[in-house]
């Protein structure tokens, strides 16, 4: 049976423990609450962005537009957002996960755009091959960093060192489920339901001509799709830890309750002993 | 009352936020092939906006006016949604950076040093200038 001096020294060491992750906590619930109004207010943008994109491309089939081509090449870019942070759970290696066990790109032909250190250090070690590392972003991503990325992987694309782009990324459902997604960007493909949507929309006419609409509107639709993706995350992320450091605030709660229980009890054995010891020491002399 | 066959929606919207969203009896704004102005049941027409100002004309009202640089507009016949990339009021320009932003795209422009990206320096002198007009 361990000594009361231990028992003290593992309570109070998990105590310690339990205010760092109390506080935790509550800067990621403030976090949340901000990334959480960023994330609806983006939301608008985006699902218009998306409803014309893909309005217009259902309607707009016949264009011979190389974003609407798989390149010529193997390789194939993925964007991996994740934290650049732990301590949130399963937050960082279920986008991993995604990322390694996906049947679009094998580990020889990807080619990693990181966003978040975690994400990175992981696939690194598997090695994976990493062209680009932005983990700066992550921690305050506006459009201008979205735009950035998005000129860099575009431009790959377009000179043909990728042939296709994908998006792994934790899309935020609401504060207690995020959901790791990895969706394909380029070349555009279009799902049933979007092709449906579409026709029963009036005519449309595009300005300059349909090419060079295609042209202006798709890198803008990738870049809302990573700005999206980002804020999401970012939301995601501070969920994900609030969840992590509740359950950990209330293990720990539960363990220094189990601990009192068996300080309180070595004590009184202790005492139990003592008394036991002078009695009989006591009956001893006047015996 | 205003003429119900005259008005239609107007949405102006920018990835941080909702920045536009009311009625108007006619739009005016530029393109990359010039001004356009939209009244109500206009042909569908999706274009590409090049960096200037948007007039929002209202019944009754003084007219509405924001900077918009950069992005596309969807024309229904009873509705036009603007997708921008940044979007701007008169008062939120700050006209002194504005200013700056201007003389520091002319330089390069004028200066045509090695590895100076033009159409980048002349879109930022454009977005300049229209911000300088706006906040006039």
């Amino acid at each position: 049976m361990p000594s009361m001096r231990d028992i003290k020294r593992r309570k109070s060491s998990i105590q310690s423990t339990q205010q760092i992750t109390k506080a935790m906590k509550l800067v990621s619930t403030v976090k949340l609450q901000k990334a959480k109004t960023r994330a609806e207010e983006t939301n608008s943008y985006f699902e218009y962005m998306y409803r014309t994109v893909t309005s217009m491309l259902a309607r707009s089939g016949s264009v011979d537009h190389p974003y609407l081509k798989k390149g010529d090449g193997d390789k194939k870019a993925v964007v991996v957002i994740t934290g650049n942070r732990g301590l949130a759970g399963g937050y960082n290696s279920n986008i991993t996960k995604l990322v390694m066990g996906s049947a679009y790109f094998s580990k020889e032909d990807a080619k990693i755009y990181a966003v978040g250190s975690k994400g990175r250090e992981t696939l690194e070690r598997h090695g994976y091959h990493i062209r680009e590392d932005n983990a700066s972003i992550i921690e305050a991503p506006t459009y201008e960093d979205a735009a950035e990325l998005c000129k860099r992987v575009l431009d790959a694309f377009a000179e043909g060192e990728v042939s296709e782009i994908y998006l792994a990324y934790t899309h935020f459902k609401n504060t207690v489920s995020h959901e790791a997604k990895l969706i394909k960007l380029l070349p555009v493909e279009l799902d049933e339901a979007a092709n449906e949507a579409a026709d029963t929309k009036v005519l449309m006419n595009y300005e300059p001509n349909e090419e060079e609409a295609l042209n202006q509107i798709i890198p803008k639709y990738v870049t809302s799709l990573f700005y999206g993706a980002l804020v999401e995350a970012v939301a995601s992320e501070n969920g994900a830890r609030m969840q992590a450091m509740d359950s950990a605030t209330e293990n720990a709660e539960e363990m220094i309750c189990d601990l009192t229980l068996k300080f309180n009890r070595a004590r009184q054995g202790s005492i139990t002993q003592e008394l036991t010891e002078i009695v009989a020491g006591a009956s001893a002399i006047s015996g | 009352m205003a003429d119900e066959n005259k008005i239609f929606q107007v949405e102006i919207i920018t990835p941080n936020r909702i920045f536009y969203k009311g009625e108007s009896t006619m739009v005016e704004f530029n393109t990359v092939e010039g001004k356009l102005g939209v009244y109500k049941k206009h042909i569908p027409v999706t274009t590409v906006l090049a960096p200037g100002i948007v007039r929002i004309h209202k019944e009754g009202e003084e007219d509405r006016i924001a900077a918009i640089h950069s992005g596309f507009a969807e024309i229904l016949p009873d509705k036009v949604t603007f997708l921008a990339e940044i979007a701007e009021w008169p008062e939120e320009i700050d006209k002194a950076r504005a200013k700056a932003a201007m003389e520091r795209a002319k330089a390069r422009l004028e200066g045509k040093e090695e590895g100076v990206d033009l159409k980048r320096a002349e879109f930022a002198l454009h977005k300049a200038l229209v911000r300088m007009d706006i906040g006039e």
